[in-house]
């Protein structure tokens, strides 16, 4: 059973399918292909020995003694209408992906304000941009790709901000090696750029967004190395959007839930992408952030390896190694750096869902002595919403960290028993149970 | 195809979300929050954030990002916590 048909997840149900496995592959969107092929006419084909179950969200995972129980509900996104499975496999893999992360800073709660995935999904999914005049910042190789499309829609792009300096990538000579490929392809973005004139400026963010009922206008300033505010330097633009990103953040959910563990915030595996859990295996962005060649080369590895029949193909071996390689130079040249926080103010959003600012989250730390993350989320109400925490809860830890100098775990955030929401009535319905015994 | 948005007719193309739909039609926010009363629209637009919640023939709590458009849909703005 592979979970999430983005590239690695559509590389993985074909590997062990032709390994000769029975193969189901259950994905959230209508279509597969995940964030990376919207929209795209080259998205790789469903094999046709897998079963695609679409429109299908997991909501909760179960390792049982032999093998893992996944119950899922297919239906139009959050209608009651929705039809129960639970499934069963003695192989799992794990492909669901990542999605931005977006630092907090005044008014990133207004409309308009969005991530860069978000502009991405409306431009490249459904041709609509999400503004007429677009400020784009965070740090990171993806908004190069995210100011082409939104320039392909109409339109104006007013600059591209990002938060780090132009020199990382020096850092890391031997990632240029590996990733030859990608840095064309990133160059290509950046002549797209410069053709259509839209500024590119480093070590420099939006660091306020204004408006009423909506954004009107953003303040940017350049930063200092630890991202601190350079005094003097703001400037405010008019725009009617802002779409930031700053990496992205593993949807870690059932990884957690199956019990694997984790390292650095991404989900541990060996060379055959096998996790700690017997049985459950992990590829794509789950496992570091690598772009979708890496991914479907992890879910080669992983989706042959589940099968457990045939040899593990050399090549797709050597391209995870290379992608690897690339990935970690990635994350070396665009780091997140502690100086965001202090771009707050004390009425800063800091959870969106519960509306928590950061003079609550700060209160909750000093007068409840909330010196862990289930204390936190407890006595805040941080991260107790309808995301759970998906959105601030590496924020939250960080900034609680930066408080009370104590270790707030930004995994314990993760812990989702339930993956997906369910309505009630949903709960009290009768399910079919189909087995897969036998079978990945 | 024909929907309404807060019972003016509307159209949309076949497999749009209303995400799209809506800021098709210039529309930036389509919620507001239950404690605060603020506006709130698209935000991860990958059904991450939970901040596009949206009443979809008369449900609550529906991802806007997400929910791909039916004809004679009925989207209806949500204003704080429907039950």
């Amino acid at each position: 059973m592979v979970v999430g048909a983005g590239p690695a997840g559509l590389a993985a149900a074909r590997a062990a399918a032709e390994a000769g496995a029975r193969v189901r592959l259950i994905d959230s969107a209508p279509s597969a292909g995940g964030q990376f092929f919207r929209g795209r006419p080259d998205v790789p084909p469903v094999h046709p020995k897998v079963e695609h179950l679409a429109d299908s969200a997991v909501w909760h995972l179960e390792s049982v003694h032999n093998g893992h129980t996944v119950r899922v509900r297919t239906g139009p996104a959050d209608a009651p209408v929705r039809r129960g499975v639970t499934l069963h496999a003695d192989a799992l893999i794990l492909a669901t992906g990542a999605y931005d992360r977006a630092l907090p800073f005044p008014g990133w709660d207004l409309p308009g304000v969005v991530t860069a995935g978000g502009a991405q999904a409306m431009a490249k999914g459904h041709g609509v941009a999400v503004g007429r005049r677009v400020i784009i910042a965070g740090t990171g190789p993806f908004l190069l790709p995210v100011a082409t499309s939104l320039a392909g829609t109409g339109a104006t792009v007013v600059e591209v901000l990002e938060a780090n300096g132009p020199a990382g990538w020096l850092r890391a000579p031997r990632a240029l090696l590996a990733g030859a490929g990608r840095l064309g392809e990133l160059a290509g973005y950046a002549k797209a750029l410069a053709a259509q004139r839209i500024p590119y400026r480093t070590r420099r963010t939006v660091i306020a967004a204004h408006g009423t009922g909506r954004v009107e206008a953003v303040t940017t300033a350049a930063l200092d190395n630890g991202w601190r505010i350079r005094p003097g330097t703001e400037r405010r633009i008019a725009v009617d959007a802002v779409c930031v990103g700053y990496g992205f953040t593993p949807q870690l959910e059932l990884a957690v839930a199956a019990g694997c563990r984790l390292r650095d915030g991404f989900v541990e595996v060996d060379a055959a992408q096998a996790t700690s859990t017997p049985g459950v295996f992990a590829a794509g962005e789950l496992t570091g952030i690598g772009g979708a060649k890496l991914a479907a080369a992890e879910g080669t590895v992983a989706g042959t390896a589940a099968a457990a029949s045939v040899e593990v193909p050399r090549a797709a071996l050597r391209a995870v190694r290379q992608g690897r390689i690339f990935a970690d130079g990635l994350a070396a040249a665009h780091p997140i750096q502690d100086g965001w926080r202090t771009w707050l103010t004390d009425d800063t959003l800091v959870c969106r869902c519960e509306e928590v600012t950061l003079a609550g989250l700060c209160d909750a730390l000093d007068r409840h002595r909330a010196l862990g993350v289930r204390t936190l989320k407890l006595t805040s109400r941080v991260g107790l919403g309808p995301c759970q925490g998906r959105v601030c809860g590496r924020n939250a830890a960080e900034l609680a960290a930066g408080h009370t100098g104590g270790h707030y775990d930004p995994a314990d955030t993760a812990r989702r028993p339930i993956a997906a929401p369910v309505r009630l009535g949903e709960l009290a319905e009768e399910e079919t149970v189909e087995e897969m015994n036998g079978q990945a | 195809m024909k929907v309404t948005v807060d019972g003016v007719p509307t159209v949309a193309r076949p497999g749009q979300t209303v995400a799209a739909a809506l800021i098709e039609r210039g529309q930036t926010s389509w919620r507001d929050t239950r404690i605060g009363g603020r506006p709130r629209g698209l935000f991860c637009g990958i059904g991450v954030c939970f901040d596009c919640l949206v009443v979809v023939n008369g449900v609550p709590d529906v991802r806007a990002c997400q929910r791909v458009l039916a004809d004679g849909d009925e989207i209806r703005t949500q204003r704080g916590a429907e039950l």
